[in-house]
């Protein structure tokens, strides 16, 4: 099976990948997969708290090429979006965008899945420091 | 001395032809056509004497006589014969068979086949490094049992079984023992009768002969083995294996199988040489690699190598130039790990993070520097884009953390 050129591109010269600081509350951290499965995504995105835009997302992959293809260019679309925006993007758009094979689907959905659960984890701390500054 | 890309490092899944089978081949393709049944003119007798010389060649190489080799179309069909034709030809003496669980599927499906159809199989595990012990063997020997059937060396590992003692423990019981010994013969000096040995299968295109030819020795003195055909016809190869003789593939595998009866002892050590380099050269700057296989009771021009954190697919990927196979799943059809890897006990993880290196006639020294190079490099690329190296860096063990399978 050969890799489409996007694949090849994003595994050559992968976007955003780092780590950042997964304690701070403007952090959104998601990681999804196992390694008994053979891929792990985490992808963290940091988020402008007065617009709510994500200003910088990062990520780390165990996974084929079209795994690590599929979470690089998630941070690339993400960044810029307000993360309400980010949660829009859908794993047939990364599919298409590229041209994954119907075995590699499952890669754009640990792709999405990670993009949910990054801005999950951000809302969550959001609310807990709001809980936390009302309740102070 | 430059190195040409692409490299092929792939030769456990088939091997190049030898330019001089070739040669040895192409005058029956269309000088001596004849078919090797026809017993009234030249053209038949020609190519009946090619398909006896072959015979002589392979029965050779692997200490039978030219009677007892029955050609086929590939190991595969050979273990089909073997397995199934036993089977059948015995159902009145018992209805129990003893394989393992790291059996390549064409010996693994055949026996499941018979399960299904009533017979019962006995499914060995390995211990961790690949080895069936003559031990296991005999504890699982009952009154019913009619075949033994294991490999001589394991395809994805090269772990290589205790067959001599597993021969003798099957004579000694008067019960058939087949080996599908595709990845040992031609690589290692074969011997039937020292090994005890009744039905052999073999195939030419991984020993440096075409695609397409195989065969199955079936032994005709002390016991004479008898089997039910599968393929019904015009009773060729003494009614076990009908069909017209692939003669062009059968000259093919004999020249090839002669080649490797000369050449092997020069050779064995010489790709071992190699592959040691390669497992050196890609182990001592890494962390978190393991051998797979024997240490020791290994074929020599076989390694498995997991790299903890990386997954095989994306390492492959990072050594485009260089055709390796993979355990990991997305190299599969199945979306499954190698099953051979999770039945040595290796975890699902380290699984998906090997690679097989199979060396092979033409593989040179230049080649595995190169190698050595890419790999290392790609591991450590693809390491620092790794999130569970990063967790075992910050002390993080990894089999703790609840991960949610997907």
């Amino acid at each position: 099976m050969a890799y489409s050129e996007k694949v090849i591109d994003h595994y050559e010269k992968p976007r955003n990948v780092g780590s950042l600081d997964q304690e701070a509350a403007n952090v959104g951290t998601g990681i999804v997969g196992a390694p008994e499965c053979g891929d792990v995504m985490k992808l963290q995105v940091l988020v402008d708290e007065q617009t709510g835009k994500i200003t910088d997302a990062k990520f780390k992959t165990f996974g084929c090429g079209s795994a690590i293809a599929s979470s690089s260019l998630a941070t690339e679309w993400m960044k810029g979006k307000t993360v309400d925006e980010a949660l829009a993007i859908k794993n047939t758009d990364i599919v298409n965008e590229l041209s994954l094979p119907p075995v590699k689907i499952h890669c754009s959905v640990l792709a999405e899945d990670a993009i949910r659960s990054a801005i999950a984890d951000y809302k969550k701390k959001q609310s807990e420091t709001e809980g936390a500054a009302a309740s102070a | 001395m430059a190195v040409t890309l692409p490299i092929y490092l792939d030769n456990n899944a088939t091997t190049r032809v030898d330019p001089r089978v070739l040669e040895a081949m192409l005058p029956y393709f269309t000088e001596h056509f004849g078919n090797s049944a026809s017993r009234n003119h030249a053209f038949g007798w020609a190519a009946e004497e090619a398909v006896d010389t072959a015979r002589g060649q392979v029965a050779s190489l692997i200490g039978a006589n030219s009677k007892e080799i029955v050609w086929t179309s590939g190991a595969t069909e050979s273990n089909n014969l073997a397995i199934k034709g036993t089977a059948a030809m015995y159902r009145d003496k018992g209805k129990h068979i003893i394989t393992c669980i790291t059996e390549h599927k064409a010996v693994i499906d055949p026996c499941k086949r018979l399960q299904r159809e009533g017979y019962d199989v006995t499914w060995l595990e390995p211990d961790a490094d690949g080895v069936i012990s003559a031990a296991q063997v005999a504890a699982a020997m009952r009154d019913d049992t009619i075949l033994v059937t294991l490999m001589w060396a394991n395809n994805e590992i090269g772990t290589i079984s205790e067959i001599p003692e597993i021969g003798k423990l099957c004579k000694d019981k008067g019960v058939i023992f087949h080996t599908d010994a595709t990845q040992w013969v031609g690589k290692m000096p074969t011997d039937v009768e020292a090994a005890g040995v009744d039905l052999l299968s073999a195939s030419a295109h991984k020993i440096y002969g075409p695609k397409g030819v195989g065969m199955l020795y079936v032994r005709r003195r002390r016991p004479r083995v008898r089997l039910v055909p599968i393929i019904d016809g015009g009773g060729h190869e003494r009614g076990m294996r009908s069909g017209t003789i692939n003669v062009p593939g059968v000259v093919g595998m004999g020249a090839a199988a002669e080649l490797c009866a000369n050449e092997m002892a020069i050779e064995g050590p010489r790709l071992k040489a190699l592959r040691d380099k390669l497992e050196r050269g890609v182990t001592e700057p890494l962390e978190g690699t393991k051998i797979n296989g024997h240490p020791e009771h290994r074929l020599p021009h076989t390694s498995n190598v997991s790299f903890a954190w990386v997954e095989g697919e994306s390492l492959m990927m990072a050594i485009r130039d260089i055709a390796v196979s993979s355990g990991s799943a997305c190299t599969s059809a199945s979306l499954e790990p190698s099953y051979v890897l999770k039945g040595l006990g290796v975890g699902d993880d380290l699984a998906h993070s090997s690679l097989r290196f199979g060396l092979g006639r033409f593989t040179t020294e230049e080649e595995i520097d190169y190698t050595i190079d890419k790999v290392v490099e790609g591991v450590n690329k693809l390491r620092e884009m790794s999130p569970l190296y990063e967790l075992a860096k910050q002390g993080v063990d990894l089999s703790k953390i609840e991960w949610a399978a997907h």
